[in-house]
């Protein structure tokens, strides 16, 4: 359960920095962008708290 | 900003850190990471462009600033803390006694109180983006902001007291969880910008007429600026003077097994006072460029306004992170006013300390001018803390040589050590009558106000320590 949640934050983070390189690269528009950003963020903090120790 | 937290058990406040409690570097590079990538950082950055600093300057001044600071990290603080393993407010008291370390905590909680002050209203910000409330800078220094504005400074201040005074566990782990998050959404902030003003293109970025253009739209609103090479590598230098030249991150590195932990600031300059500065930049050049309209407040000048800044480049993640930075940021700052509140008043509640530091950070948050004023803030900061390092580091390194008694107040016993009050009021005095009569910049008086401390220290000590009645402790 651990290894999932680490790389479902792993995964979310990269939600939220590669759809910025895509923009930077033209692939994507600002409207993805800022969407999968907010999935990327609202996973995050889904999963990272199960798993990073106090 | 790096403090330990007497709440949790075995702190050793008043005694050497010991061997067992020891921890590797691993722990002070994660501490690092996410101290200075903060909510600071949203407001810092943009001021720069706002201030006039070109682009180049800004990557290469930053640049020599940050390794400056790792440098003082490294070779001034990490020598004595890992000699000592004493807190900051501990190694002071016992050279300058109680009564004035009072004072210093005083002081201490205030300025504190002013910069999270300053993070309640970066919160507010973009609390304000989806109500539409709107964050504008009045040209009086103790002018508030408008009325819906100031209002939502104090729900948001309330909720980080409150928060704040139910206790450091909580808040420590909220910062940790987002740490990486907010070191990721900074980095998407900036790359984003650089694709709304046409990176994509390297020609963009290399003829740089984007962020002249920006500067030439800011200083047409707001008036002539300037902020040269020098400034932006004394700047980043000393934003954090308190804490290396202050010594107050002698208070972490007490814990270091090793000597190499010291290199860890540099992750929190590259990735905060580096990374973060120059993305939150390239947010106001970006919205400069694409919607000019957005950057100017009612009156007609530029305001960076963290939570427009970062919706219009992320969205809704851009907002949460300026509001969770600007939480992560005020709330140990608040716990740490609270207990330096509390150093003072010792049979006074912890939470009643905290909540009237919260009080006071809300009551500063509600002069919008404070967060515009941050350049300034953080040097007047360093300027006013900074000497007391130089205390430090003279009893540490030069008492002994030149026949002086080290911690002086710890062996006689005094309350107030006269040398340290003089050697810190004296050139404080001249340096807040250079920033706030002469328009100094601020961090120009850190280095010499520390360096006047301490000669002053160790000139007046020749004079006022006596041999009689002095009687060697251990």
């Amino acid at each position: 359960m651990n290894q999932i949640t680490k790389i479902t934050s792993l995964i979310a983070l990269g939600l939220i920095v590669l759809p910025s390189l895509l923009f930077l690269a033209g692939v994507i528009g600002l409207g993805a962008t800022k969407l999968l950003a907010l999935i990327g963020t609202l996973a995050w903090f889904a999963a990272t708290p199960l798993w990073m120790s106090r | 900003m790096g403090q330990d937290n007497p709440e949790s058990g075995g702190e050793f406040e008043r005694e050497p850190v010991p061997d067992a409690a020891l921890l590797g570097n691993g722990k002070f590079w994660g501490m690092y990471a996410g101290e200075h990538t903060a909510g600071t950082e949203f407001m810092i950055g943009p001021l720069f462009l706002a201030a006039g600093a070109s682009l180049s300057d800004l990557i290469l001044g930053l640049l020599l600033g940050n390794v400056l600071a790792v440098l003082t990290w490294r070779f001034l603080v990490v020598p004595i803390a890992m000699s000592k393993r004493l807190t900051l407010y501990y190694q002071l008291e016992r050279i300058a006694g109680s009564t004035l370390v009072k004072l210093y905590n005083l002081v201490n909680g205030l300025l504190f109180c002013f910069l999270a002050g300053a993070m309640v209203t970066v919160s507010a910000s973009a609390v304000g983006v989806p109500l539409n409330v709107t964050f504008d800078v009045p040209s009086n220094m103790l002018g508030l902001g408008n009325l819906s504005f100031t209002a939502l400074v104090a729900i948001v201040g309330v909720v980080i007291a409150v928060v704040a005074a139910g206790g450091y566990e909580r808040v420590a782990r909220v910062a940790n969880i987002a740490a990486p998050w907010m070191i990721a959404v900074f980095a998407a902030c900036g790359i984003v910008s650089l694709g709304q003003i046409g990176a994509g293109d390297v020609t963009v970025i290399t003829e740089g007429k984007f962020w002249s253009d920006a500067i030439a739209f800011v200083q047409e609103r707001n008036g002539f600026g300037e902020f040269g090479f020098w400034k932006i590598v004394v700047f980043a230098w000393l934003c954090n003077g308190a804490m290396h030249f202050g010594m107050a991150d002698l208070s972490i590195f007490r814990f270091a097994r090793s000597a190499s932990s010291g290199w860890a600031p540099a992750i929190g300059m590259f990735l905060g006072h580096y990374m973060a500065w120059i993305a939150a930049a390239l947010l106001l050049a970006a919205l400069i460029k694409l919607q000019p309209e957005l950057a100017v407040g009612a009156d007609g000048t530029v305001a960076a306004n963290p939570g427009r800044l970062a919706f219009e480049s992320l969205g809704w993640a851009g907002i949460l992170c300026v509001v969770i930075a600007g939480w992560t940021t005020a709330n140990p700052t608040i716990y740490r006013a609270g207990l330096a509140f509390q150093g003072i008043l010792p049979k006074s509640s912890r939470t009643v300390m905290t909540l009237v530091a919260g009080a006071v950070a809300t009551l500063a948050g509600a002069f919008p001018n404070l967060s515009a004023q941050l350049l300034g803030f953080v040097g007047t900061y360093g300027t006013i803390l900074g000497p007391m390092g130089a205390v430090i580091f003279v009893d540490f390194f030069l008492m002994k040589r030149c026949g002086l008694r080290d911690e002086y107040a710890h062996r006689t016993g005094v309350q107030i050590n006269i040398a340290v009050m003089l050697a810190w009021f004296l050139p404080v005095a001249v340096g807040l009558y250079l920033i706030f009569v002469q328009g100094v910049f601020a961090a120009y008086a850190v280095i010499p106000c520390w360096v006047a401390c301490g000669l002053l220290y160790l000139i007046v000590s020749k004079f006022t320590q006596t041999a009689a009645n002095t009687e060697p402790t251990t």
